[in-house]
């Protein structure tokens, strides 16, 4: 299990864009994912997913470690941003774009 | 019936004393039998969110239905304002999407 903990803060710490999500940005396997990878996908940076139905471990582990218990989400520079509904008013108030750009940036 | 509801109305208003409480039901949108209690979409303003990042009033409401989110209740839409943002916005909140049948 604590193997599934260090993998999780491993992807977090190594990812400033950071989308966990059911299915792929090519196919989503959940209407809340669905609308979370295309509001990221506007902000034109590249980001990481991960495809927690894939990963039953990291499914059942990152609610716990993260305080939030659904997905899609989204994390930033290794802080989590929030769900779909979060990252959907972030966008619709025109912060989401800027937060993400800042958070690509920090990569280098 | 709606016994998940009703628990949830009640927690919510006990902790937040809610201006305006919405719950909907929207479990019939997603994968699975009828009449169950899956999917809620929650539209709460309470002035206990000013000063809180969208990130910890979900947080928030998370921790005060725990106990749902273990059992029957698999995912929760919030939409959580302060009075001042509620009425900013028209007393308006978004729609959900409908599920795409993945995560069963």
């Amino acid at each position: 299990m604590s193997n599934t903990l260090d993998t999780i803060k491993e992807q977090i710490s190594s990812n400033p864009v950071l989308l966990y999500m059911k299915g792929t940005p090519q196919m989503p396997q959940c209407g809340f994912s669905a609308q979370a990878v295309q509001a990221l996908m506007s902000c034109g940076q590249k980001f990481a997913f991960v495809n927690i139905l894939e990963h039953p471990d990291i499914r059942a582990e990152l609610p716990k470690f993260a305080n939030w218990p659904t997905f899609p989400q989204l994390w930033l520079k290794g802080e989590l941003v929030g769900g779909c509904d979060i990252i959907l008013d972030l966008q619709q108030q025109g912060e989401l774009q800027a937060m993400v750009q800042d958070a690509a940036g920090s990569q280098a | 019936m709606a016994q998940t509801e009703t628990g949830i109305r009640k927690k919510l208003n006990a902790a937040l004393q809610p201006e305006w409480l919405q719950i909907e039901n929207e479990s019939d949108r997603h994968s699975g039998p009828p009449g169950r209690e899956s999917h809620f979409k929650i539209t709460l303003v309470s002035e206990g969110f000013a000063g809180l990042l969208p990130v910890k009033r979900h947080q928030k409401i998370y921790a005060l239905l725990a106990d749902e989110l273990a059992g029957p209740v698999h995912a929760l839409a919030l939409h959580l304002y302060t009075p001042q943002e509620w009425l900013a916005r028209g007393e308006q909140r978004p729609d959900s999407p409908n599920c795409k049948g993945g995560g069963k």
